[in-house]
């Protein structure tokens, strides 16, 4: 077995997975906390690429260094997508709250529509070439031919991403009463919990995850259009159900284990099946485990 | 009496003016020649398609202030396929439904299939500007289509052949997109490859448009050692498969299609697209006619025309000229004009053989040299 060829498939499926992990964050907290599927979740992400290469454009202009822009674009694309994110949530999935879950969800379709076709009027459908904002720098040597900048840099920032999400639920007021809403919304505002700031505040955090997750794809892909956040955002759907959909640990497991099924199935069977291993995988393991990975089956009490 | 024949008078000419009046109206409305242009006029492929109505455009200005087509007006009549064959259906019903004579279009081999069918019930005459599925024309199910542009397997021959005799390459790997057009031209490249028995294909295999990184795929290229890429399909993916080769460091060449010739992809490729080889329609760009209508379209448009403009000016030339040359815009007629006239065009003097493909039209093979198409000789 060629362990080197292995190493490489693997830290590529680590680094697709580390991706999709990012948005499937946000499909797994909505869930978690109402229960809904957000399907313009892949447009938030988008919408963060689009924000960052304006920013990064207008930046570059004005001569600012690399550094600074990566820094200025990421946190302006984070601040423009959860307004996106919290406005989506007011607009058209709060006045749907006790409606049935059929019409949230197609809301979620609807609104995952209109925002391509905005996107696509706004700007345009031809691809942009997207800067690589990360800087090139050297890997330590071992690691240098099997593994980029780009690469490292997504890594790193989905642990620092997990890591204070963690903490931020763990350990925090808000978190508590995150945990609290997800666990019984009714029971949440009878305590004191302010139900509709919480829902608000874990939109924003799902948007800033996409965002900041389409930033470093963009980056490391190199170009965006209106249509990229659909098929990322349908495979983190995927990663999220498979890992257990509202269970972040479970969304991170999906993630990875789809990352690296994709990229083992296409370095030592084909990529012309990809797609297809990549979901009779799902199949099989909702058969198996209907609730996914990590999930907990919910026990509707009457 | 004189009050009664002068009444009888009066009647007979105002019905002799309202005759004159009528036919003269017949004279002027004269049904307008329609003029269908289908493609992708949205979406990630409208690159390809917005080209084409603006080369239609141009000529049915140039016609119509010059007379027209047997006296008769040319109206255009667009309608978008986003390149979906289930889209291309719909989009031909339509064109029908308004009464279309001819097509030019469609855009995508994968349309131009589903929309042929349509057409061919209809008798209809359809001419793409860039449809280059061999089997548009060779299976010969589709008497009523015609292009401008010579088809995949010319093309995969002259990458074959630019691959083994001028670049002298032994391992190659093809990929492709799946798709009708990617697909049929890798395809025809392994095909060529080993019956040449001069290289061995490494690797043939589909890539999923639009995935999200194609890192596997440009590792195992890398694994098998494999000189070249040979890649059958659009520009979104042969810039990001060459992007992340050339991230990984990889020499590996890279050698594509018309789908790749395009300045967007040297535009998102960046620096990574130096050096890559792309076959494309031979370069026309000092044809008196072209300069005249690359001309026409700054004027008109502000900005420099893009993919297939001028396949798409020839075609709506040949079209336009039969159905002059024929008198008429019945099928048969037209059919029979676009086989046997020669016709002048931006692309060179054409005109189609017996399946539908131009005779006058062929390729080059052109690479990249500081961020600019260059067409070797």
């Amino acid at each position: 077995m060629d362990w080197e060829y292995f190493c490489e498939l693997f830290l590529g499926g680590l680094t697709r997975g580390s991706i999709y992990a990012l948005v499937a964050l946000g499909y797994t907290m909505v869930y978690g906390i109402i229960q809904l599927i957000n399907f313009a979740h892949g447009e938030i992400y988008m919408i963060g690429a689009f924000t960052a290469l304006i920013v990064t454009s207008v930046l570059t202009l004005l001569g600012l260094n690399q550094i600074a822009i990566i820094v200025l674009a990421s946190i302006v694309a984070v601040i423009y997508s959860s307004a996106y994110g919290f406005t989506i949530e007011k607009m058209a999935y709060k006045p749907l709250r006790h409606a049935p879950r059929l019409s949230a969800l197609i809301s979620a379709i609807g609104m995952s529509l209109f925002l391509q076709n905005y996107v696509l009027l706004a700007q345009t459908s031809d691809f942009l070439p997207f800067p690589s904002l990360i800087p090139d720098f050297k890997v330590v040597e071992p690691f240098a031919h099997i593994i980029g900048s780009t690469e490292m840099a997504i890594l790193i920032t989905t642990i620092v991403v997990m890591i204070l999400l963690t903490f931020l639920i763990k350990f925090t007021k808000i978190g508590k009463a995150m945990r609290a809403t997800a666990q019984d919304r009714d029971m949440a505002m009878l305590a004191g919990v302010d139900v509709n700031r919480i829902i608000s505040i874990t939109f924003i955090l799902g948007s800033a995850t996409a965002a900041i997750g389409g930033i470093l794809i963009a980056s490391h892909i190199g170009q965006i259009n209106f249509y990229v956040g659909f098929i990322v955002g349908i495979k983190a759907f995927v990663a999220a159900v498979l890992g257990g959909i509202g269970s972040i640990p479970g969304a991170v497991l999906g993630s990875l284990v789809l990352g690296w099924t994709e990229s083992f199935f296409t370095g030592y069977v084909s990529s012309d099946y990809e797609d297809v291993f990549a979901f009779l995988f799902l199949v099989f393991i909702l058969i198996f485990r209907p609730t996914g990975i990590l999930g907990r089956s919910e026990t509707q009490q009457v | 009496m004189t009050k009664n024949r002068f009444g009888r008078l009066f009647v007979s000419a105002i019905i002799g003016m309202c005759l004159v009046l009528s036919t003269s109206d017949i004279g002027l409305a004269a049904e307008p020649i329609k003029l269908g242009v289908a493609g992708a006029h949205s979406g990630d492929l409208a690159s390809y398609g917005i080209p084409s109505i603006r080369a239609a455009e141009l000529v049915a200005e140039d016609i119509n202030a010059s007379g027209g087509v047997l006296g008769r007006k040319v109206v255009l009549l667009t309608e978008d396929d986003v390149c979906k064959p289930e889209v291309a259906t719909n989009t031909a019903t339509k064109l029908l439904s308004q009464g279309v004579h001819v097509v030019l279009g469609h855009i995508c081999s994968g349309a131009t299939k589903a929309a042929l069918g349509i057409y061919k019930d209809s008798k209809i005459i359809a001419m793409s500007p860039s449809a280059t599925n061999p089997a548009l024309t060779q299976s010969g199910d589709y008497p009523n289509f015609f292009r401008t542009i010579a088809s995949d397997d010319a093309q995969a021959r002259l990458n074959v052949d630019f691959a083994l005799d001028v670049l002298k390459l032994k391992k190659i790997a093809i990929i492709h997109d799946k798709g009708d057009y990617g697909k049929g031209f890798a395809g025809f490249a392994k095909k060529f490859l080993e019956e040449s028995g001069r290289a061995e294909v490494v690797l043939f295999e589909g890539v999923t448009p639009g995935a999200v990184d194609y890192s596997a795929v440009v590792q195992k290229i890398k694994h098998l050692k494999a000189e070249a890429v040979i890649f059958g399909g659009y520009h979104p993916e042969a810039s990001k498969i060459v992007s992340q080769m050339r991230k990984k460091r990889m020499k590996t060449i890279f050698i594509s299609d018309d789908g790749v010739k395009d300045d967007t992809f040297i535009k998102v490729a960046g620096k990574y697209a130096e050096g890559v080889y792309a076959s494309g329609p031979k370069d026309t760009s000092k044809n008196p006619m072209n300069i005249a209508a690359v001309e026409a379209h700054k004027m008109k448009y502000g900005s420099d025309p893009g993919a297939f403009f001028t396949n798409a000016y020839a075609a709506t030339l040949a079209l336009l000229n039969a159905i002059e040359k024929a008198g008429t815009t019945d099928y048969d007629g037209v059919r029979k004009a676009l086989r046997t006239a020669w016709v002048e065009t931006p692309i060179g003097k054409i005109r189609f053989d017996e399946r539908g493909d131009a005779i006058g039209a062929g390729f080059s093979v052109y690479q990249v040299q500081n961020g600019v198409y260059v067409e070797l000789k």
